[in-house]
C-alpha cells in the first residue's frame, strides 16, 4: 500500500495537495470516503485490493492532504473530484462512494454522464426526505458515533476511534481536533441539511448505478435507496443485513461481492 | 471608566427538573416551556430594568442576540433598542450586537443600526459578533466552515455603505448588490464598534486594525479572564498600540446588597437558577465542526464531551461561585474591591454589568441596580485618570436632541 500526494493547481492562486490512497491490481476503482474518513489499515480498501486497482483519495481537510478552503459549495467537490480522476488518469473507473462521498460520486456521474458507466453508492449523503430527516450529525459527540454508525457497536466500534476511547479526555481532545477538520469540509456538504440539489440533477445520470444501504443505518434511513433508485434512471438498490451507517466495514464481504457483480 | 446595564432577559420559569428532563437550553429547547402571556408581563419589566438603568446614570444600556435560547429571549436586538430609543435621553445604546452573517443582506444591519443612531441622537454602539455556534450554525443554519468568510465579507459592506456618499456595486461571494446604497446614514461616523471575542488571535487582531474594542462576554468572571485578558494586551503591545483600557470590555456578574450575608440570603437562589439551569446547554451545540479555527481549538479544546461529562448535573454553589469570581457579590465595599481587582487586573475601561441574573424579580433586581449605581460606580468612575479624556471609543450623540412624545408634537 503506497500513498502519493498529489499536486492540482486549479485556477489562478487555487491549489490543492491530495493524498491518495492506491493499491491492488485489477480494474480501476476510485473510491470517495466518507464523512469520517478513511481508516488505518483501511479494511474495506485492502478487501477491494483483491479484485480492483483501488484509487482513494483524501478529501482537503482529511489526512495530508490541505487546499479545503478553496471548497465551498458542490460544484467545487464535484469538479475537484474530477480533477483528482483525470490527474490519475482514471478511464472510466467503477465509481464507488460511501456516505458523503456517494453524494460526490453521484455529482459527478450527473455533471459527467459519459465518463461514468458503473456506480455504487454505499448509503450515500444528498437527499432530504421529510418524513425520514437524516440525523444530525453534527450535534452528535464522538461517544455517540459507534451507537449512530453501527449495526454492532461492540463489534466494530473501535474502527470508529482507531482503538481509542471516546471515554478518555485525553484521547478525545486529540481526536475532536482532528475530527473538526474532517467535518469543517463534511459541513459544506451536509450541514446543516445534507441537500444541495442533487435531486434535480439524478437524471442526468447514465451509469448503471447499484445503491447498497445498510439495514440498521441509524443516521440516513434505507428508506432513502427506494428514493435514489427513484431519481436515477438506471439504478437498483440492495438492502444488506447487519449493517448501519458503516455498511462497507460492517459486512465487507457482500458490499465487494455486489461491486464484483455491478463490474461484470 | 464606562459602565453598561446588561440584561440577558432569561426566561424565568423553567422546571426545576429542568437539567434531567431536557438536554439543552438553547437550540432544540421546546417552545412549549415558554408562555407568551407571561411574556408579555416579562419583556416590559425587562425594559423597565434597562431604562431605570439610564435614570440611575449607567453610561449604556445593554441588549444582544441570541436564537432558540430560553436565557437569552432577544432574537431581534433592534427592536429592544428601538423601543429604549424612544423611552431614553442620555445613556448609550449597546446592541452588543447584530450577528452580521446571519443578516440576508447584510446591509440590514447598516441600515437599522443606521436607523438607531438616527433615532436616538447618535447614542449607538453597535455590535458585531460572529455570534456563538448555538446562534449562528445550529438555530440558523450557517455553515461552520464558512461562517467567518461570511462575516468578513459582511463586515466589508457594512463599513463601506456607511461610508460611501454614493451608491455602488458590491460583488462578494455571498452578498451581491447592483447598488449598495444606505439610506439613512448613521450620526456617528461610524458609529463605536465593540466585538465579542473569545481568545483568537484573529479576533485581537481584528479590533486593533480597525481601533474596535475587544469585548471578553464570559459568564465565568474575572479571575478566569485573566489569562485570555493578558493575551489580549500583549497583542496591543506587540502592535505598537496605545494601552488605553478603552480597548476592552468585560462582562461580569454582579451583586449588591447591604452587607455581604444579605447578598446571599437574597440573591443566591437567582444566581443558582442561572449558573445551574440556564447555562444547560448540550455539548453537542457548544461548537459545530469548522466554527472554530483549528488553531484556537488546538489552544482551547475542552473535553465536556464524555459520556460522564454529559450526563454530569451537579451545582456550582455560592461560594464556588463567589470565590471563584463567576460572580462578585457582597456589600457595597465587597463589591469595590473586588471590581477594582478585575478593573485593573483585566485592564478594562469597559464594564457590561450583569445586574439581573436568572429568575431575579423587579424588586431584587432594582435594589442590587440602584446601590451599584449610588454606591459602587462612583468609587470606581476615575480608576484610570491618565485617559479621561480618550474619547474614541464611546459615543458622540448630537448636543441637541429631539424630545420624544406627545407633548413634544403638540409643542407643550
Amino acid at each position: 500500500m503506497a500513498d502519493q500526494l498529489l499536486k492540482l493547481s486549479a485556477a489562478p492562486g487555487v491549489s490543492y495537495e491530495i493524498e491518495v490512497h492506491q493499491s491492488g491490481s485489477g480494474p480501476d476503482l476510485l473510491f470517495l470516503h466518507g464523512a469520517g474518513g478513511l481508516f488505518a489499515d483501511d479494511p474495506f480498501l485492502a478487501a477491494l485490493s483483491k479484485h480492483f486497482r483501488v484509487h482513494a483519495p483524501r478529501m482537503p481537510g482529511y489526512g495530508q492532504s490541505s487546499g479545503d478552503t478553496h471548497l465551498r459549495d458542490m460544484i467545487d467537490f464535484t469538479l475537484l473530484g474530477w480533477d483528482i480522476a483525470d490527474a490519475l488518469k482514471l478511464h472510466k473507473p467503477l465509481l464507488v462512494g460511501h456516505s458523503m462521498g456517494g453524494m460526490i460520486a453521484a455529482e459527478m456521474a450527473a455533471i459527467a454522464p459519459d465518463r461514468v458507466e458503473r456506480l455504487a453508492l454505499l448509503c450515500p449523503a444528498g437527499l432530504w426526505m421529510d418524513s425520514h430527516p437524516v440525523t444530525d450529525i453534527f450535534a452528535a459527540l464522538p461517544f455517540e458515533f459507534p451507537t449512530l454508525l453501527l449495526h454492532d457497536p461492540e463489534k466494530h466500534g473501535s474502527l470508529l476511534s482507531s482503538g481509542g476511547d471516546f471515554d478518555d479526555a485525553e484521547f478525545l481532545t486529540g481526536f475532536i481536533v482532528e475530527n473538526s477538520r474532517r467535518m469543517t469540509t463534511a459541513g459544506k456538504l451536509l450541514f446543516p441539511v445534507p441537500d444541495r440539489g442533487l435531486s434535480s440533477r439524478l437524471y442526468r445520470v447514465k451509469a448503471r448505478t447499484q445503491v447498497l444501504w445498510g439495514s440498521s443505518d441509524r443516521l440516513i434511513d434505507p428508506a432513502y435507496a427506494a428514493e435514489f433508485v427513484r431519481l436515477l434512471p438506471n439504478a437498483e438498490s440492495l438492502l444488506i443485513d447487519e449493517a448501519g451507517h458503516m455498511l462497507p466495514y460492517e459486512q465487507t464481504d457482500k458490499v465487494v461481492n455486489a461491486l464484483l457483480g455491478l463490474h461484470n | 471608566m464606562k459602565f453598561t446595564w446588561f440584561n440577558l432577559m432569561p426566561w424565568p420559569h423553567l422546571p426545576d427538573n429542568f437539567r434531567t428532563e431536557y438536554r439543552s437550553v438553547w437550540v432544540d429547547i421546546p417552545t412549549s416551556l415558554y408562555d407568551p402571556v407571561k411574556g408579555h408581563e416579562l419583556y416590559n419589566v425587562y425594559l423597565d430594568e434597562l431604562e431605570y438603568a439610564e435614570s440611575l446614570g449607567y453610561d449604556g444600556i445593554g441588549v444582544n442576540e441570541h436564537h432558540a435560547n430560553a436565557y437569552g429571549l432577544m432574537p431581534s436586538p433592534n427592536i429592544m433598542a428601538a423601543s429604549l430609543a424612544r423611552r431614553t435621553s442620555k445613556s448609550a445604546l449597546v446592541v452588543l450586537g447584530n450577528s452580521i452573517a446571519l443578516y440576508n443582506p447584510p446591509i440590514r444591519v447598516a441600515e437599522e443600526f443606521a436607523m438607531l443612531d438616527v433615532i436616538s441622537g447618535g447614542r449607538l454602539v453597535a455590535g458585531f459578533p460572529v455570534g456563538t455556534s448555538m446562534d449562528t450554525n445550529y438555530a440558523y443554519g450557517q455553515i461552520p466552515g464558512l461562517t467567518r468568510e461570511k462575516y468578513a465579507e459582511a463586515h466589508e459592506l457594512i463599513r463601506r455603505a456607511w461610508r460611501e456618499d454614493e451608491p455602488f456595486a458590491f460583488n462578494g461571494r455571498y452578498t451581491k448588490l447592483r447598488y449598495a446604497n444606505c439610506w439613512p446614514k448613521p450620526i456617528q461616523a461610524p458609529p463605536p464598534i465593540f466585538i465579542p471575542g473569545g481568545g483568537s488571535l484573529e479576533t485581537y487582531d481584528f479590533c486593533l486594525e480597525n481601533d474596535y474594542v475587544y469585548c471578553y462576554l464570559s459568564y465565568s468572571g474575572y479571575k478566569r479572564a485573566k489569562q485570555l485578558m493578558d493575551g489580549y494586551w500583549q497583542r496591543v503591545q506587540d502592535a505598537g498600540k496605545d494601552m488605553s483600557p478603552y480597548r476592552a470590555g468585560f462582562a461580569q456578574t454582579i451583586i449588591v446588597a447591604d452587607s455581604d450575608k444579605e447578598a446571599e440570603r437574597d440573591y443566591r437562589q437567582h444566581v443558582d437558577y442561572f449558573y445551574n439551569r440556564c447555562l444547560h446547554v448540550y455539548p453537542g451545540f457548544a461548537d459545530a465542526p469548522g466554527y472554530r479555527t483549528i488553531k484556537t481549538l488546538k489552544a482551547n479544546v475542552t473535553s465536556q464531551m464524555t459520556s460522564a461529562a454529559v450526563g454530569d448535573v451537579s451545582s456550582m454553589s455560592w461560594d464556588q461561585l463567589v470565590n471563584d469570581g463567576y460572580v462578585i457579590a457582597g456589600s457595597p465595599d465587597t463589591v469595590v474591591e473586588k471590581m477594582k481587582e478585575l478593573i485593573t487586573g483585566l485592564r478594562v475601561g469597559n464594564i457590561f454589568c450583569l445586574i439581573h441574573v436568572g429568575d431575579m424579580p423587579k424588586d431584587k433586581c432594582m435594589r442590587s441596580t440602584k446601590l451599584f449605581a449610588e454606591e459602587v460606580m462612583p468609587r470606581l468612575r476615575n480608576m484610570w485618570p491618565e485617559y479621561a479624556n480618550d474619547d474614541r471609543f464611546w459615543i458622540h450623540p448630537v448636543n441637541h436632541a429631539a424630545r420624544s412624545g406627545v407633548a413634544a408634537v403638540a409643542g407643550a
